[in-house]
Parts: C-alpha cells; structure tokens; sequence
C-alpha cells in the first residue's frame, strides 16, 4: 500500500468569473500523492491552495485538466457520487474548525458515521477513541460554544479521523491556535498519520506545520514552484 | 429516516429558535379552532334559538299573509281549517294571530305588530303563560322583548294606549299593560312587537277562531292541510334570510382565519429563510462531510415541518383542555353583542367538529411543509465552498 498513488492531480487548471473577466487561481498544476504522505501544499495568499484542497475533496470542480482521487476522476463524479467519496474517503479540517453549533463534542464526532449509516455501538466506540487519540473524552458532553480553539480544533480532528479515512484535508488548520495548541494538534495528526497510514494534506504558510511536514509543495500564482522531500 | 433523526436533533437543539416558531404556530392552530368553533357553536345556538322561539317545525301561513308588509295584515288572517285545528288541540301546532296597531310611549306614535299568542302554548319558547297572571279586565296585558323596550322606552308595570283598526275597519283603542319585559333571543320576533293573549286579540279584532300563522312544533316537520287558505313554509325557508346572514359572516371568520395562518406561516418562513443565510457555513460542513445537497434540502425542510408537528402536538396538549372547558363552560358574551341581529344567548358554547380539526391540521400542515420547503430551493444554487466560506 505504501508508496501507492492515491491522488493524481493532472494540468488543473481553475478558473473564477468575476463578472466578464475570469481569474485562474490554478494554472496547470500538476501533483501526485502517495498513500500515507504527510504533505503541505505551502504558499503566499492566493496562490491557489484552498482551491486545490477543494477540487482534490470533491467539492469543487475543476475548469480544466483533472484530478484522480482513489482512482475516481473527480470530473465525472456526480454530486451524489462526490458526496460519497467525501463519506467514505476523505476527512475535512477547516481554520475555523466549523463545529455544528447545536451539537456536543460527542454527536460532532459521531456525525460522519451517523452518514455512514454505522449501527449505535458501533459508533460509540469510534466515537471514544476518536477523542481518546485528541486527548477530548472528558468533553464528550460539552458545547462546541465552550470549548477553546485548542480543543474545538481537536474536536475537528477527531470528526475527520473518526472514520479513519483514506484522506485528510486539512485547510489552514493551525491558523486560529497558539503555538502550544498547534504544536500539540500537529504531533496527534503525525501519529495518527504513523499509526493509521492516512494521507494528510496540509494547505499553510504556518512555519510550524512546515516543520513537521514530510513534503512540501510549493504553490505561488496557481502554480507549483517545487516540490521538496524533507523526511 | 437518517434525516429525520438528525432534523429532530437540530430543531431540539436549537432552543428557543424553535420553540418561538411553536409558540406561534401552537397558537395560531389553537385559535383558529377556537374562532373557527365560537362561530360554528354560534351559529348553531343561532339556529336552535331561532327555531325554539319562532320557526318550530315550520310554519303555516295565511296564503295573503306577508311579514314584511304590515298592510297585508288586515286581511291576512282567517279561520283557521278544521284539520289544522286538530293538530293544535293535540298539541302539535299553535296559532297566532298578527295585527298592525299604533302605540303612544312618551307620546310619540308607534307602528307595532300585536301578535296574538295561546298562553297555554308549548310550541315556541316563549313565556306566553305569564299572560295569564294579568286579572285586570280594563287593559290587555302584553309582553315585550328587551329590544322592544329600549326603542320603545317600555318597562314592566308601564302602560301603553294603543290603536288598532278591527277586521270590520272600525278604529278601536285601549291600554296594554307590560307585564314583563323578557330576553328574547330572536329579534325578528322582539322588535316592533307586542305579545298579548290571542283570545284577547280575536275579541278586539271581532276575529273569533282566527290566526294569521300556525306555528308546528318543533319536532314534527310536517303536517298536511286541505285547505287552501293555508300554505306551508318549511324550515329552510323560515331560516334562509338567517342563513344568508351567517354565511355572509363567515366571510370575516375566513379573513380572521386566512391571517392567523398567514401570520403562522411568516414565522415559519422567516426561520427557513434565515437559518438559509445564517447557516450557510453549516450547511458547507454538512456538505463536506458526505451529504449531498438533496440531503440537506430534505433536512431543513423537515426541520421547518417538524415545528409544525411540534405545534399541532403542543397546540393539543394545552388547547385540548382549554378549547373543551370552553366548549362546556361557554363563554359568556356581553350585553352589546346580545343586540346584535343575531338571536343568541347570555352565554356562547363553541361547538368544534371533527372535521373543523382536521381540515384545520391540513391546511396548517400543508402550508407549513410548502412554507419550510420553498426558501430550501436556494440551496440548489449554493456551491459547498461558498458555503463553507460563509458567504
Ligand atoms: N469563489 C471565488 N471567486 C473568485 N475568486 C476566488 C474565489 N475563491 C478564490 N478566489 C481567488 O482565487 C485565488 C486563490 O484562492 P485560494 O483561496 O485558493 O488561495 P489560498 O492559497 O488558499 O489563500 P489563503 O492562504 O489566503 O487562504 C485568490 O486570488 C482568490 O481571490
Ligand atoms: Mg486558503
């Protein structure tokens, strides 16, 4: 498995209409992953590595060029089928840590396997050991409204791990946390990463996400500008 | 079922959001039912009313007689046909006899009907027998309705000299003493007229054995006659003027009841459209997550349906007891809707129908699922990374 393609992004090409003009924020980017990588897309402002990150998770299209995730082309993915990849496959890590306001730390957690359709105890016992791996069990009934940046971005974690997928994406996921707090969410993704062999992509120009990353791919105007292994 | 679930959490979770939209919609279904049933329970108190002291079982009438052409009066009444009188020997049926005469209160003339009522009678609800308590021979004892007396000035002890013309055209004249002055549901049988006792009026008149109606009883709806002196008007056609009435009130009650639902349904809208805009990150998240964008149509839709549910189930709960303490307790109505034109009682029971609650509940129902699914169109149109972006 290791050392197997996982995505493969091909001449992408993104283009945004801003009323009669269009801008490209991605222009022709070419990009292969490996399962199991731990990898930053990094790059100024605007160099394209949101746009990037959504495109490889289904949830935007490309205007040109391609992107096969799982050996599915993300082009001829329809939105049920699109839908299902991000079930089934890949685990999404925001800035803003986008908890479901109404929901404990337990049900934000459990929500992805209530979409997979996983029976009760079934989902308890991810559930528990999603928040044991981000150090959270003692918050299982707490409010996303009382929780700190540190813990609401772990509590992210541990959504997109609960279902221990193929993928994490994880856009910008240290921006709103200290250095502690980033430190310590870094280094429970790099385990998970070791122990479970899931493949993280990283969208930052944090330093310290920088430093625990294996590969770092370099964006700038919608293009990549180098490509570095640092394991 | 996946959606319902999670819709159920959200709209439990959400607090007081929810629980204002229940509120509203609770009490909007609560007094629609109510409004709706004070006027089906008023209209029906209306109709008993009308037929207890007037109507009965229908009516003969004298074929010249009109109620609306007090002219007519002199020459609509006759001797009333032996199979007629049989009726009313056994109890079936009960004369009265209407002439035109002219009163003086406070000096002013009066055009009055005087109606000629058996004070025996049990046909019509109406306290004829205390005619019988009058022993002075020198005045006409008389009793008169509430309406009767204020326009008139009358009250009971007072006595009023009347005139009248007897069936041979002679001016005749003399004092009615007011016995009593009583609540009489129907106005068409208080305003304008006086009740004294029928052989009384025959004698005056020089009209031995006449009447100008024959009131059936109640509880039997038709009686033959040969003669063909004597029509008979059914009830439909005693009540169709009453009929008319109501159904042209119902219109207001359709208009009170259209903006209750309206405003119900604004707040359920007003919720969709706002969750639409400020939960639009929410709906990203969802997205990302693994629902489609069906999916999360369906499930803010359900949400908007199920305050619905929550409403009819709350609105049951606390308007159950209450619409049925109503319903027996009745609501007792003051005096100034009393002299409206409708005949009711001192106290008003609503009257709730099975199918008032029903077609209620649908109606709510269906406008709220349409209330809460048309704002969710504009999730279509969303794309998950605008979404996620809160914009
Ligand atoms: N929906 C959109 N419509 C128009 N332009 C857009 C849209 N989304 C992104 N862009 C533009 O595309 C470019 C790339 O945006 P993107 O969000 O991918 O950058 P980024 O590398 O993630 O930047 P940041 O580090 O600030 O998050 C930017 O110039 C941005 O203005
Ligand atoms: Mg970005």
């Amino acid at each position: 498995m290791i050392d197997s393609k996982i995505i493969e992004v091909n001449n992408l090409i993104k283009d945004y209409s801003m009323g009669k003009q269009f801008f490209r924020a991605l222009n022709g980017v070419n990009l292969s992953v490996n399962t199991g990588d731990f990898c930053g897309l990094v790059g100024p402002s605007g160099s394209g590595k949101t746009t990037l990150l959504n495109i490889i998770g289904a949830l935007d299209n490309p205007t040109g060029g391609d992107a096969i995730v799982m050996d599915k082309s993300v082009n001829s993915l329809n939105h049920k089928e699109a839908a299902k990849l991000r079930n089934e496959s890949i685990g999404f890590i925001f800035q803003t840590y986008n908890l479901l306001p109404v929901y404990t730390v337990f049900e934000n957690v459990e929500f992805p396997l209530l979409l997979l359709k996983k029976n009760k105890t079934e989902r308890e016992e991810s559930v528990m050991r999603a928040l044991e791996w981000v150090g959270l069990t003692d918050k299982a009934n707490s409010k996303p409204n009382q929780l700190s940046g540190g813990e609401s971005q772990r509590v992210a974690v541990a959504r997109a791990m609960v279902k221990i997928p193929r993928i994490v994406l994880a856009d910008e996921p240290t921006a709103n946390l200290d250095a502690a707090n980033s430190h310590n969410i870094l280094k429970t993704m790099q385990r998970l990463n070791l122990e479970l062999k899931t493949t993280f992509i990283f969208a930052t120009h944090d330093e310290k996400v920088i430093g625990y990353l294996r590969r770092k791919v370099m964006l700038n105007d919608g293009k990549v500008i180098d490509d570095i292994n640092l394991s | 079922m996946f959606l319902l679930k999670l819709a159920l959490r959200n709209i439990t979770h959400a607090g007081l959001r929810t629980w204002l939209n229940v509120i509203v919609l609770s009490l909007a279904f609560v007094s629609i039912v109510l409004t709706e049933g004070l006027y089906d329970g008023m209209s029906e108190q209306v109709r008993d009313a009308e037929i207890d002291s007037n109507v009965g079982g229908g009516q003969f009438w004298q074929k010249k007689y009109d109620p609306f052409d007090p002219f007519s009066f002199e020459i609509s009444h006759s001797e009333i046909p032996s199979d007629l009188n049989k009726e009313i020997e056994r109890g079936n049926a009960s004369p009265v006899l209407i002439v035109s005469a002219a009163i003086f209160p406070r000096h002013i003339i009066q055009s009055v009907r005087l109606k000629g009522i058996d004070p025996d009678q049990k046909i019509v609800n109406l306290p004829a027998s205390i005619l019988k308590e009058h022993s002075d021979t020198t005045s006409i004892p008389g009793f008169i309705g509430f309406r009767m007396a204020k326009s008139a000035g009358l009250h009971a002890g007072d006595y009023v000299s009347a005139r009248w013309r007897n069936i041979k055209g002679t001016f005749d004249a003399g004092d009615i003493k007011i016995i009593k002055v009583i609540d009489i549901n129907s106005p068409l049988i208080d305003k304008d007229q006086i009740w004294v006792p029928l052989e009384k009026l025959r004698k005056i008149m020089q009209a031995p054995g006449q009447a100008s109606i024959i009131i059936v009883h109640k509880g039997i709806t038709k009686i033959h006659t040969s003669s063909r002196d004597w029509v008979f008007k059914d009830r439909n056609f005693l009540l169709k003027d009453l009929n008319e009435n109501i159904n042209r009130k119902k219109v207001y009650s359709t208009f009170f009841y259209v903006i209750l639902i309206g405003m119900a349904l604004l707040a359920v809208f007003d919720t969709q459209v706002l969750s639409i805009f400020k939960r639009r990150k929410e709906m990203g998240t969802l997205m990302a997550l693994g629902m489609t964008k069906w999916n999360v149509i369906v499930l803010f839709a359900i949400e908007g349906c199920l305050a619905g549910i929550l409403a009819f189930i709350a609105g049951s709960l606390y308007g159950f007891p209450l619409l049925s303490y109503l319903a027996n307790k009745g609501i007792i109505l003051p005096r100034m809707i009393q002299q409206s034109q409708f005949a009711i009682g001192l106290t008003l029971y609503p009257k709730y129908g099975l199918r008032l609650y029903i077609v209620t509940s649908l109606i709510l129902f269906v406008s709220v699922i349409v209330v809460s699914f048309l704002p969710t169109r504009r999730i279509t149109k969303l794309k998950p990374t605008d979404a996620l972006r809160g914009k």
